[in-house]
């Protein structure tokens, strides 16, 4: 099966940001940047379907130039290899522009499954994914907990409101996994050599027979960053638990009225 | 002179950062009380190809360099000191010497299962009357036709409990360093077993203990290296050792010097953090200063022996400077978290308790000094 | 273009959803300020009598799709049906509720129309003429204000527990309109083959009033049953934050925080929960927090409006029984 996946390179989630002064954006000084969190569970999502059924796992990001450490690090975890979209037009691009690069770049590689996390905890947003499964004219399943597959087919599990739905695809199709569905794996040492000796293919948009034109103007724009509402301060409150339950449940009952 | 990691060993300091972390650290202070052996999280270390860093790939290893080595072993002790002792003595002192002196057939017969944590090696050399003297060591090792026959007691075996593969020194010549040969053991192989194990002060996770021989019958292949270059083997063996436990140093220093700042920073006496004392700043800034300097010397040695050089000098005085670092960091941190410090609930006192094996084990403090001593002052 | 507002109308049990109401009449607002209707989209098997409801509830018009092959959600037939009415009809902004179907749905269809989209929306207003919307991002370290672009459909996914649903008016009729709908079943292909309920005694997370959340202080499964005694109490629902459900004690489904849902409720009470920023991503917009942990320095009291350091294990039978005796007292 030849399958590929979707990486993108984010902001570590446990350190702190800076808002830039303009507010556009943050500011990457100091920043560690690391794989999507949802993209390795699709990297292991993958090769655990090249370990049973053999073929090739082909890793796509499209960003700038630290990104390719997303790419390497999924090598190391054992893809095969990498395309490593690079182009100043990426800066101005949204979420759907963005998907249609990734489809241009994935449609020649003939994939019998293209796999996504579900979101990027940068921000999110959660649109990369179905939007490619439009543009490659392919069936999508989002969310995904469980993926089996068949001749042709997959029967995925997903989650929805209060419940787990059983869906079945036909394949090529475009799916989007939630971290449940595996235990991703550590890249090992030697794999980590294999990726370093494994050549990243860079691609402009030129490359991809592609002008910024054709890629379609983006529709939303930032406008400004701001700090979350700074939350009221509390208060502790404190004493024997008998006593403070009761002062909490009067809190509750006749200042937060909640209750 | 390039003092930036390179792309591969960033990854490397990453994912074995990421992996203590999640794996090892939540679950060190409570192997440290049972002095548990984590046979689970060993296996993981090998499927991570950490148990044989720098072997080939083809004999199963992670194809790593020294320095890829130093990082390894920094981020485990940083999560626990003694799991970091298992993955040093496989490394160092049974894969490296398979590796560097052993016939083709022994590397392909034991560095594959070593290197990939299937079997653990342990490193017979210090006797009850030969520690820093082993050149004095009493094992005897009688040629018998078809087979070698050991007779003696090794003891402070690292992994012996665990172990299925030892390298044992023994005497097959005369007195002196140049009557030693090295040898290839199995759990299994007759009159071989396990004495006294050991209740140490720290490193609980990892077992010591006595192996015995008692007319021990090893057959001839089993002998490492040539006849009567025993103790040269165990020197360059522990030439690269030295540098793993400097790493191992290290990281214990750094695990106390970032759990007592953590402390420092959340402490209030006088109405501030206890951060904001100059008391409390000036021993932290020794301490990252220290380890710092302690890290660019054991990098040093790494590069140095990546560069196919002697390395003997380097070794013994990036082991020396991060040992004791190690030991004087965890006094600072203990003190730092004052009383606390001193109770179990908080890690700082497995770090003080730890850190004492690194002045000692691999050759001491003290004949580190000999060593390099004898390098500047040209004596031999 | 026109004016119009449109909330695409998913619905339970013959009902629309609780962020189906929650968006008719945030959509009332917008539509009054656009000079423009309400229009409700609904698609489904029999879907028409779900229309007086969604009047009731602020529609000035349901278009009504009816299918068999509308009775369950799949991604081809919602997107075939929808992309060509929106096409045609030219809405100004459409909402959709930010659920398994509508985050399924919504790139898809934004793909398929080249609409402007944004996801986990916390706010949606006007400014300047312009449709503005608030969202989260980086493990909600910081606000995220994004505007559409002139041109095309605005599709904005809004986050559940956002927007109050206005009360309903049943003098309020809405005008019904019936949308063609021809679907090649070939065209189809995905199908449901199965649908297994998660158990869950009260409402989901996304629309309880009250959360009573668990964290690895609760130490094992066994004591999550502390939690549901004071959620019975309470009529709240049962939450988790991330280490229970790695440990197994919990499904997935309980998860709250970067890497499970992100709820808003009145009330939501923490226990045994650390508070690292993954976990408050999903719960820090919540209007009262109560925290109850034995660790004094526990980041959570840093959010808490109401702090106690304790055990959990003596605080959480007191806290049920008093809460009881409360309730008892109001229903008396």
């Amino acid at each position: 099966m030849n399958i590929a996946v979707c990486v993108k390179q984010v902001p570590d989630t446990e350190a702190p940001i800076r808002i830039r002064a303009d507010g556009r954006g943050i500011e990457e000084g100091g920043l560690t940047f690391v794989p999507n969190y949802y993209d390795e569970h699709a990297i292991e999502e993958a090769l655990r379907i090249k370990e049973r059924l053999g073929g090739a796992v082909t890793l796509i990001t499209a960003g700038p130039g630290r990104a390719v450490e997303a790419l390497r690090a999924g090598l190391a975890m054992g893809a095969d290899q990498a395309i490593h979209i690079q182009d100043a037009a990426l800066e101005a691009a949204d979420h759907i522009v963005l998907a249609r690069l990734l489809a241009a770049a994935i449609a020649p590689l003939s994939c019998d499954l293209v796999l996504c996390g579900r979101l990027a905890t940068d921000d999110n947003a959660a649109i990369v994914g179905p939007a490619i499964a439009e543009f490659l004219g392919l069936p999508q399943a989002t969310a995904v907990t469980r993926l089996e597959l068949g001749q042709g087919t997959a029967r995925v599990h997903r989650e929805v409101e209060g419940a787990v739905e059983i869906l079945e695809l036909s394949l090529p199709a475009v799916i989007t996994v939630e971290r449940t569905i595996n235990e991703a794996r550590y890249p090992s040492l030697p794999g980590i050599m294999k990726a370093k000796r494994t050549a990243i293919t860079v691609r402009t948009l030129a490359d991809l027979a592609l002008a910024p034109d054709d890629l379609g103007p983006p529709r939303v724009e930032l406008l400004s960053l701001t700090p979350p509402p700074r939350r009221q301060a509390g208060r502790i409150l404190e004493g024997e638990p008998p006593a403070v339950v009761k002062e909490l449940v009067r809190l509750l009952h006749e200042e937060a009225r909640v209750l | 002179m390039e003092f930036a990691l390179r792309e591969e060993h960033r990854l490397v300091q990453t994912t074995v950062r990421e992996w203590a972390a999640t794996r090892l650290l939540p679950v060190a202070a409570e192997l440290d009380r049972a002095g548990r052996y984590p046979p689970g999280l060993i296996r993981e270390l090998g499927d991570l190809g950490l148990m044989g860093v720098f072997i080939p790939e083809a004999y199963g290893g992670g194809g790593m360099d020294t320095i890829s080595y130093c990082i390894v072993m920094e981020e485990i002790a940083r999560a626990e000191a003694g799991v970091s002792a298992v993955l040093s003595v496989n490394n160092s002192l049974d894969c490296f010497p398979i590796f560097q002196f052993g016939t083709e057939a022994q590397k392909r017969k034991y560095l594959p299962d070593l290197a990939r944590g299937r079997r653990l090696g342990c490193y017979c050399l210090t006797e009850p009357t030969a520690g820093s003297d082993a050149a004095s060591l009493r094992t005897t090792a009688r040629d018998d036709g078809d087979h070698w026959v050991l007779d003696g007691t090794k003891i402070f075996v690292t992994n012996g409990v665990e172990a299925d593969i030892l390298i044992i020194y023994a005497r097959t010549g005369g007195e002196g360093s140049g009557g030693i040969s090295a040898f290839i053991a199995e759990k299994g192989d007759p009159g071989l077993s396990v004495g006294k194990v050991e209740h140490k002060l720290g490193i609980h996770t990892s077992s010591t203990c006595e192996i015995v021989l008692q007319s021990c019958r090893l057959p001839k292949d089993r002998l490492l290296g040539e006849r009567g270059k025993g103790f040269h083997i165990a020197l360059a063996t522990l030439d690269g050792g030295r540098i793993g436990i400097a790493s191992q140093a290290l990281g214990i220093a750094r695990a106390a010097m970032e759990d007592a700042a953590a402390y420092a920073k959340e402490r209030r006496q006088f109405g501030r953090p206890i951060a904001e004392f100059q008391a409390t700043q000036w021993k932290i800034a020794d301490m990252a200063t220290r380890i710092q300097a302690g890290r660019l010397l054991t990098y040093r040695a790494a590069w140095v022996r990546d560069q196919g050089r002697r390395h003997t000098r380097e070794a013994a005085m990036a082991k020396l400077f991060a040992s004791e670092t190690a030991m004087w960091a965890a006094t600072q941190a203990v003190q730092i978290l004052g009383g606390y410090g001193y109770i179990q609930d908080y890690p700082v006192e497995r770090h003080f308790r730890d850190a004492k094996i690194t002045e000692i084990y691999e050759g001491t403090s003290e004949v580190q000094r000999v060593v390099i001593a004898r390098h500047v002052l040209g004596l031999s | 273009m026109s004016r119009d507002v449109w909330v695409l109308a998913e619905h339970t049990d013959g009902h629309p959803r609780k962020v189906t109401l929650e968006l008719l009449s945030k959509a009332r607002d917008l539509a009054a300020a656009l000079g423009g209707r309400v229009a409700a989209l609904v698609l489904g098997e029999s879907p028409a009598p779900l229309a007086r409801e969604l009047g009731a509830r602020g529609a000035d018009a349901v278009f009504v799709a009816e299918h068999p092959l509308l009775a369950t959600y799949t991604t081809d037939a919602y997107t075939a049906v929808i992309s060509p009415l929106v096409a045609r009809e030219q809405p100004s902004l459409l909402l959709i509720g930010s659920t398994a179907a509508g985050r399924d749905l919504a790139p898809r269809l934004a793909a398929r129309v080249r609409a402007g989209l944004v996801t986990d929306c916390a706010a949606v207003d006007l400014d300047g003429g312009r449709v503005v919307v608030t969202r989260p991002v980086m493990t909600r370290k910081a606000i995220a204000r994004v505007a559409f672009r002139d041109g095309g459909l605005r599709i904005a996914v809004v986050l559940p527990n956002v927007f109050a649903p206005a009360p309903a008016d049943a003098t309020r009729a809405a005008q019904v309109i019936p949308v063609p709908v021809t679907l090649d079943p070939g065209a189809i292909r995905t199908r449901v083959a199965g649908m297994t309920p998660v158990a869950r005694e009260t409402v989901p997370l996304t629309e309880a009033d009250i959360i009573v959340s668990g964290g690895r202080g609760l130490r094992g499964p066994e004591n999550f049953a502390l939690l549901k005694d004071l959620a019975a109490a309470l009529g709240a629902a049962v939450g988790s934050s991330r280490p229970p459900v790695d440990s197994g004690w919990v499904p997935h489904d309980y998860e709250i925080g970067q890497t499970g849902k992100t709820v808003n409720p009145q009330l939501y009470i923490a226990c045994g929960i650390s508070g690292a920023p993954q976990h408050l991503a999903g719960m820090s917009s919540s209007r009262y927090i109560v925290a109850i942990n034995k660790d004094p320095q526990a980041p959570i009291f840093g959010v808490a409006s109401y702090g106690v350091v304790g055990d959990l294990f003596q605080i959480l039978p007191l806290l049920t029984a008093e809460v009881r005796k409360l309730k008892a007292a109001q229903a008396g």
